[in-house]
C-alpha cells in the first residue's frame, strides 16, 4: 500500500512536472516573442541610440531630432518657424534668417531633409531641407544642429520636389509643384495651359562652407513637380524629377489633373546643362530672391537681396531632359543604390513602375520617342520600362532601399508597407501602418550605402493609437526591424508637426562632431563683452544698448538706470560660461519679443521696448544653478523727459 | 661598478618627465559631470585636463568661498621648482658619471637619493599645507556655508592620495605620469646604491677614490 502510494505520487508529480513544464514552454515562447521587439528598441538608461533620425515637421516649419531604436526626440531644430523658445526668429541675429521677397515670413512647410554626401554615401556636414510655401532652401549644420543659410528660390511656387542633394553634394535641387507664370505677372488664370512654367533651380553648394548660390534654373513645361531624386553611381549627372497634372488644369485638380493615365518623370542631365552654362548659355533673368548667411563667429545672420538668376531653355540643350511616361501621378521618384532602377510610385494605381537607366540612355541612343511635350522628347514607355511590381496594394508613394537587393515602399490608401525585391519584381512582405504612411525611411536609404537595419514609417493618421488629446494629435510612426526576411513591427511613437520625409544616420557619424560650447574666445559678435569688466550701458538717441554678460549665477550689470519710456533697449547677452550645457535664458516683464536661451560662449540679442514708468525686472529662464532664482537684475524706466542719467551696476 | 653608475645616470634622467607630465592629478566627478573635471598639478602650474576644466572649477568653487586655483605666478614653487628638479638632475648625473669612471663611491648613489626623497617629502608636505589652506581659508560671504554636524566648517580640502566624497564631488587625487617616472627613477638610483653597494662587498673596487 505504501509501495503503491508512493508510485501514484511519483506519477502525480511526473504529470505536474510535464504539465508545468508544457506550460512554462509555452509562456516561454510568448515571452520570447514579445520581448524581443521590447528588447530591440530597448535603450538602457545612459545608453545611446543606434541612428540618429531627422524627421521634417511639415507645418511646424522645423526639423526635429530622434534617436532609433527608441523613438525618443532629442531636439527641435527651428528653420522656418519662429521659435519662442530659444528666441529664434525673435533675436536680432536671427530674424534676418527668416527675411524673404515677400518681407520677414514667420513661418513655413519644411517637408524633406537630406544630409549631404560625398561618393554617394553619407558625410554628416549638413542636412537641407526645404519651405513649401514660400519656396526655400535651408541648410542645417550637422556640428551645431542649427539653421546655417535659408535660400530662397525665385520663379516657384510649392517648393516641394526639393532639397535633394546630388551624391557629391555638388547640387541641392529645388523643384517647382505649382507652376506660375515667369516671370510672375497680372494673368489670367484660365490661360495656365502653355503659359504657366515650372522652374527646377540647381543651387550650388560650397563643398567648403556649404553655402548655397543658384546656379542655373531649368525653366519646364507647367506641370506639377512633385519629387525628385538624384542619380547615383552610373546614372550620377542625372536628376529625376516625378510629375503630375501634366494635364496643366489650374482649377479643380483633384479630378482635372488625374485624368491623363500617364504623367512623367522628368530626367535631367544636369552634368550637361551645367557645361552648357559653363561655356555660357543659358538667360539671365532679373529676380528677387533672399540669401540669408548665418555665421558662427559672429553668431549673426546677414540678409542680401540677389537680383538675377540664370535660366535655361531646356529644349536649347540637346539630349539634357526627356520624360519617362508614369503612369497615374506618379508621388515618389526614387533611385536605387545602384543608380540603375528609377522607381515611379504612381499614387492613384495599384502597381509600382521600375525604369531603368540603361534602358532610357538606349532609348535615347536610338530616338524611341513617343512625341514631344512643349518640344521635350517623351521617351517610349515599354523601352524605358524595367518592371512593375504586381504588389496588391493600393496608392504606393515612396521607395527606400536596405541595400541588400529589397525595396521598401508605402502606399498610402492600403496602409502598409510592401517589401519587395529588385529585379524579380516580387513581393516579399507586407505590413499594416497605422494609419495611412506617407513616407519611411531607412538611415541612408537614400545613397549608395544604405543600413538595412530598420524602417520608420510616418503616418498621416493617428486616430487611436495613443491616449486622445482632443481632434488635433501628433502624427504616429512605426519602427519596423528589417534585418531577417519578413519585416517586424517593433515601437510606435508620436512625431512632432507632419513629418513628410526624413533622413537617418549612424550615430557615429555626427556624435564626435557634435559641439559642447562655443568659444568665448572665437566670439567675434560686435556687442559681445570677453570679460564682465566690459559689462556697459551706451545711448544712441532712443537706442540703448546693455552690453551683458551672464555667469552662474548673475548678470553684469543688474541694475540698470536711466532708461526711459520710449526707448528701444537692445540687451547683448553674451554667456561667458564655458561648460557643456549651462546654456543661461533671458527675458524681461513686458517684453514684445520671446525670451533668448544663449549658449555657452555665445551672444544674442533681444529687444525690449518699456512703456511704462517704473522698475521692472528681468531674470534667468534656464535653471542653470543651485542659485538660478537669484539670477535677476531690475530696470529703472523713467518718463521721457527724465534727467536721470544713465548708470549700471552689480554687486553694488 | 658600471652597471650601478650607468643606472645612476639613468635614473635622474628620469626626473625629465617631470617637465611634460603632470606630477600629480586630482579628478572631481559629479552626477551632472558625468566627464569629470580635472586638473594636472604640473612642478610649474596648475592646467586643466581639458581646456576649460580649471574655469569650471572656480566656477563652481566660488560658491562654497573657495579662492580660485593659483595662476602660476602666484605660487613661489611653480618658479622654484622646476630649478630644484633641474639642479637634481645635474648633481645626479655628474655623481653617476663620476662613478663610472671610478672617482667616487655607492654612497653618494644613496646620498643623492636620500636628498631627493627628503626634497619629494618637502614638497608633498608645502602640497598638503597648499590644500588645506585652499579648502579650509573660506570667504567669509561664501554663498553657501556648510558645516559639520559638529558646528564647524566643512573642509574642502582634497586628499592628498585616495579618494573622497565632498558633497555632490567624487574626488579622486593620485600621482600622474610625472611622479611615477620620478618614483621609477629614484628606484634606479637606490638599485645603483645597492649593486655599488654589492660590488663593494665582493671586492671588485677597490678603492676608486684612492686612484
Amino acid at each position: 500500500m505504501k509501495r503503491f502510494t508512493l508510485q501514484i505520487g511519483i506519477a502525480l508529480s511526473g504529470m505536474v512536472l510535464l504539465f508545468s513544464g508544457c506550460n512554462q514552454g509555452g509562456n516561454a515562447a510568448n515571452g520570447a516573442l514579445s520581448s524581443s521587439a521590447a528588447e530591440k528598441v530597448y535603450v538602457a538608461p545612459g545608453e545611446q541610440d543606434e541612428f540618429y533620425a531627422f524627421l521634417s515637421g511639415g507645418y511646424s516649419g522645423n526639423l526635429t531630432v530622434y534617436g532609433l531604436p527608441s523613438g525618443r526626440m532629442f531636439k527641435e531644430i527651428p528653420v522656418f518657424s519662429q521659435f519662442p523658445t530659444s528666441g529664434y526668429g525673435y533675436s536680432e541675429e536671427t530674424k534676418p534668417l527668416l527675411i524673404t521677397s515677400h518681407g520677414f515670413i514667420p513661418w513655413d512647410d519644411l517637408h524633406h531633409p537630406d544630409i549631404s554626401q560625398t561618393n554617394g554615401e553619407l558625410d554628416g556636414r549638413w542636412i537641407f531641407v526645404n519651405g513649401n510655401n514660400t519656396p526655400r532652401i535651408a541648410r542645417v549644420s550637422l556640428s551645431t544642429f542649427e539653421t546655417e543659410e535659408i535660400i530662397e528660390i525665385p520663379n516657384s511656387a510649392g517648393n516641394h520636389s526639393s532639397s535633394f542633394i546630388t551624391e557629391n553634394t555638388e547640387y541641392v535641387v529645388a523643384g517647382t509643384r505649382f507652376s506660375v507664370p515667369v516671370p510672375q505677372r497680372d494673368m489670367p488664370i484660365n490661360e495656365y495651359k502653355g503659359n504657366f512654367k515650372g522652374a527646377l533651380t540647381f543651387i550650388n553648394v560650397d563643398p567648403e562652407h556649404g553655402h548655397m548660390d543658384i546656379k542655373f534654373q531649368v525653366i519646364m513645361p507647367g506641370f506639377n513637380y512633385d519629387l525628385s531624386h538624384p542619380g547615383r553611381g552610373k546614372s550620377h549627372g542625372w536628376f529625376f524629377f516625378s510629375t503630375y497634372n501634366t494635364e496643366e488644369a489650374s482649377t479643380l485638380q483633384e479630378v482635372n489633373a488625374s485624368q491623363n493615365d500617364k504623367d512623367f518623370i522628368a530626367a535631367i542631365n544636369w552634368k550637361k546643362i551645367e557645361e552648357y552654362v559653363n561655356n555660357g548659355g543659358g538667360t539671365e533673368m532679373p529676380a528677387n530672391y533672399a540669401h540669408n548667411v548665418y555665421d558662427e563667429s559672429t553668431h549673426m545672420a546677414r540678409s542680401t537681396m540677389k537680383k538675377k538668376v540664370l535660366t535655361v531653355d531646356p529644349t536649347k540643350v540637346p539630349g539634357a531632359v526627356f520624360l519617362l511616361p508614369t503612369p497615374k501621378s506618379p508621388h515618389g521618384c526614387d533611385v536605387d543604390p545602384s543608380g540603375q532602377y528609377i522607381i515611379g510610385a504612381g499614387k492613384l494605381s495599384a502597381d509600382i513602375t521600375v525604369h531603368s537607366f540603361d534602358n532610357m540612355l538606349a532609348a535615347i541612343e536610338a530616338e524611341k520617342y513617343d512625341g514631344y511635350a512643349y518640344g521635350i522628347p517623351i521617351l517610349n514607355f515599354e523601352e524605358v520600362l524595367a518592371g512593375v511590381v504586381k504588389s496588391g496594394g493600393l496608392g504606393p508613394l515612396h521607395t527606400e532601399f536596405d541595400g541588400k537587393g529589397n525595396a521598401y515602399t508605402t502606399f498610402f490608401i492600403s496602409s502598409e508597407v510592401v517589401k519587395w525585391q529588385l529585379e524579380t519584381w516580387q513581393v516579399v512582405d507586407r505590413k499594416p501602418t497605422f494609419y495611412s504612411v506617407g513616407h519611411l525611411m531607412i538611415p541612408g536609404g537614400n545613397s549608395r550605402k544604405p543600413f538595412g537595419k530598420y524602417v520608420v514609417a510616418m503616418n498621416k493618421i493617428t486616430k487611436d493609437r495613443y491616449l486622445p488629446t482632443g481632434p488635433e494629435m501628433e502624427h504616429s510612426a512605426q519602427i519596423y526591424d528589417i534585418s531577417g526576411e519578413k519585416m517586424e513591427l517593433l515601437y510606435d511613437f508620436p512625431t512632432h508637426g507632419e513629418p513628410h520625409y526624413a533622413a537617418g544616420c549612424p550615430a557615429d557619424l555626427l556624435r564626435q562632431n557634435s559641439k559642447k560650447i562655443y568659444r568665448l574666445d572665437e566670439n567675434n559678435h560686435p556687442y559681445s563683452i570677453k570679460s564682465p569688466v566690459d559689462a556697459r550701458v551706451e545711448r544712441e538717441g532712443k537706442d540703448v544698448h546693455i552690453y551683458m554678460s551672464t555667469i552662474r549665477s548673475h548678470f553684469t550689470p543688474d541694475n540698470i538706470e536711466g532708461i526711459k519710456v520710449g526707448d528701444r533697449v537692445y540687451f547683448h547677452v553674451t554667456n561667458h560660461e564655458q561648460d557643456f550645457d549651462v546654456p543661461h535664458g533671458f527675458a524681461a516683464i513686458g517684453a514684445n519679443t520671446s525670451e533668448i536661451l544663449v549658449m555657452p560662449g555665445q551672444t544674442k540679442t533681444i529687444v525690449w521696448e518699456p512703456k511704462q514708468v517704473g522698475v521692472w525686472p528681468f531674470y534667468c529662464t534656464d535653471f542653470c544653478s543651485a542659485l538660478h532664482q537669484e539670477m535677476q537684475g531690475y530696470v529703472r524706466v523713467s518718463p521721457t523727459n527724465s534727467s536721470i542719467e544713465l548708470s549700471w551696476s552689480v554687486g553694488e | 661598478m658600471k652597471k650601478a653608475s650607468i643606472l645612476m645616470i639613468l635614473g635622474p634622467l628620469f626626473l625629465l618627465g617631470l617637465y611634460i607630465f603632470p606630477l600629480w592629478n586630482i579628478m572631481l566627478g559629479a552626477p551632472q559631470y558625468p566627464d569629470p573635471l580635472g586638473m594636472n598639478i604640473h612642478i610649474d602650474g596648475i592646467r586643466g585636463v581639458n581646456e576649460f576644466d580649471i574655469q569650471n572649477i572656480d566656477g563652481l568653487n566660488h560658491y562654497i568661498g573657495m579662492r580660485t586655483l593659483p595662476k602660476d605666478e602666484d605660487m613661489w614653487e611653480f618658479s622654484a621648482f622646476p630649478i630644484i628638479v633641474a639642479v637634481m638632475i645635474a648633481i645626479g648625473v655628474i655623481i653617476g658619471l663620476a662613478g663610472f669612471f671610478r672617482r667616487i663611491n655607492y654612497k653618494w648613489f644613496l646620498g643623492w637619493f636620500f636628498l631627493m626623497s627628503v626634497l619629494g617629502v618637502m614638497g608633498m608636505y608645502d602640497f598638503n599645507e597648499w590644500m588645506v589652506d585652499y579648502g579650509t581659508n573660506l570667504d567669509p560671504n561664501a554663498i553657501m556655508k556648510l558645516t559639520n554636524p559638529d558646528g564647524s566648517p566643512i573642509s574642502y580640502k582634497p586628499p592628498l592620495f585616495g579618494h573622497v566624497k565632498m558633497l555632490n564631488f567624487d574626488v579622486t587625487s593620485l600621482p600622474a605620469t610625472g611622479a611615477w617616472l620620478m618614483f621609477v627613477g629614484m628606484t634606479l638610483t637606490l638599485l645603483a646604491g645597492y649593486f655599488g653597494w654589492k660590488n663593494t662587498k665582493s671586492g671588485h673596487v677597490i678603492k676608486p677614490l684612492e686612484t
